[in-house]
């Protein structure tokens, strides 16, 4: 019998070796998989690629993988952020990589890796400062920039309920980067609020199907209260 | 003669006014935002945000947050009845796949030919930030910037050539500003709807780069 369904964030984690790419989903304070974050810091691995929208706020999630020194590079579209100080202060003295990428290129990068698709021409960032150095091509008229894919070595997400077989649904805008990063690592744990039975996910409503997915982990609900403070702290 | 600036809601209110019914719109984060505020209540408009919605509504009364319901700012907001959510490359096809009808963008400057700066100063202390800015500037089918004219020391922020980091190339439709809106043609850059009491001969002053009259220079 498959059971995807960890017994929790630290077993799902104990494998994550030094010098893994990891993709983590969020925007703000959505989508943020928390707990699996924590875990990630409590396991202890170091010189990590983090890809995620933002580059940590106050010293919770990210910012604290940055605040452990487990970070050496991040990529990312958003990094400057009211309370970013973590990664402002590491970043200035030069002790974390910033690799900045559009954000459409970015989940396309990730959707790439996911589609095995080898690179990809875009029209964004064409002449800016964040295609320079890179392969340019007209293609209809238009000038495109050389993209490749960002394979992770494992992806965190957050979801709101998983079956065993690791099937997937979100709640609202915490969708975001989740079903993407899913499939762009070889290895993806999903942090749920809620593991079902088989056959209680409506089939015509799951959103990421469980093959992009190795893991599930059952966290305790947060209220409405931890989490607009959690959000606000995003 | 003298004149009155816009405010920023007024700024707001009259791109608002320009948007027709049944326009797919991204607004960007900071003063774009207010255009949200001032939509025609008589016109179905959807608005979109990068982070997975279609069908965006106003922010939610107080005590109605949901931290699963956030816009690009990070700001609680609501789902209008018909609205959807999808995943974030979704979502960017959207902007880059020439989905969206119009998008609004704050900016740092606008070039003669159109050319956006609106994500770095390139000071180097400055952590830099692109979001959606890049994606939105390419993709969108009308690129719409609301910005003030002048910068506070007095200089046109709409220039021959930018001098922060470019956004985008050639991609900037049209300018609102609190002087006056300006259109970026094949022609030139086109000033009409200018604030009442600020003659065509002072805007130009002002600006730096050579405008072109439109012709309805009376109407508000």
């Amino acid at each position: 019998m498959i059971d995807k369904i960890a017994p929790s964030a630290e077993a799902a984690l104990a494998d994550v070796r030094d010098g893994s790419t990891v993709l983590i989903g969020g925007f703000g304070g959505a989508g943020v998989p928390a707990e699996l974050i924590d875990a990630l810091v409590a396991q202890g691995a170091r010189e990590l690629t983090i890809v995620n929208n933002n580059a940590g706020n106050a010293e919770v999630g990210v910012a604290a993988l940055l605040k452990a020194g487990r970070v050496r590079k991040i990529v990312c579209s958003y990094p400057r952020q009211a309370d970013s100080h973590v990664f402002d202060a590491l970043y200035r003295a030069g002790k974390v990589e910033l690799e900045l990428v559009p954000q459409g290129t970015l989940s396309e990068r990730m959707r790439a890796a996911g589609a095995g698709i080898g690179a990809f021409y875009t029209p964004t960032g064409y002449g800016t400062d964040l295609a320079r150095g890179k392969e340019t091509r007209v293609i209809d008229g238009k000038h495109c920039v050389l993209e490749h894919p960002i394979h992770g070595d494992v992806a965190l997400v957050k979801a709101e309920k998983g079956d065993r077989w690791g099937n997937l649904v979100y709640r609202k805008s915490a969708r975001n980067f989740g079903p993407t990063m899913a499939s762009a690592a070889k290895c993806t744990v999903a942090q749920v609020y809620e593991t079902v039975e088989l056959g209680a996910l409506d089939p015509e409503c799951i959103v990421t199907p469980g093959i992009f997915v190795t893991r599930v982990v059952k966290v305790p609900r947060k209220s409405t209260a931890q989490m607009l403070d959690a959000g606000r702290a995003a | 003669m003298s004149y009155a600036r816009l405010t920023r809601e007024e700024i707001a209110r009259r791109i608002a006014s320009d948007i027709p019914e049944g326009a797919y719109v991204n607004l960007g984060i900071g003063m774009p935002t207010l255009v949200a505020n001032h939509l025609p209540k008589d016109r179905e408009i959807f608005l979109h945000s990068e982070n997975g919605i279609l069908g965006m509504g106003p922010a939610p009364a107080p005590g109605r947050e949901d931290p699963d319901l956030i816009n690009a700012g990070k700001e609680p907001v609501t789902l209008l009845t018909g609205g959807a959510y999808f995943h974030h490359t979704d979502s960017f096809a959207m902007m880059r796949g020439g989905h969206l009808d119009i998008c609004v963008l704050g900016a740092f400057q606008v070039s003669v030919s159109g050319d956006l700066a609106n994500w770095h100063t390139g000071a180097r202390d400055a952590i830099p930030a692109v979001g959606g800015a890049m994606d939105l500037a390419v993709g969108a089918k009308n690129v719409w910037v609301m910005m003030e004219h002048l910068t506070k020391s007095g200089e046109s922020k709409i220039v021959f050539r930018c001098t922060y980091p470019l956004t985008g190339i050639g991609v900037v439709k049209r300018i609102y500003t609190d002087l006056a809106v300006i259109d970026v043609t094949s022609r030139g850059l086109v000033a009409s709807r200018l604030v009442p009491g600020l003659s065509f001969d002072e805007l130009q002053r002002l600006t730096g780069v050579p405008l072109l009259p439109s012709g309805d220079r009376a109407a508000a």
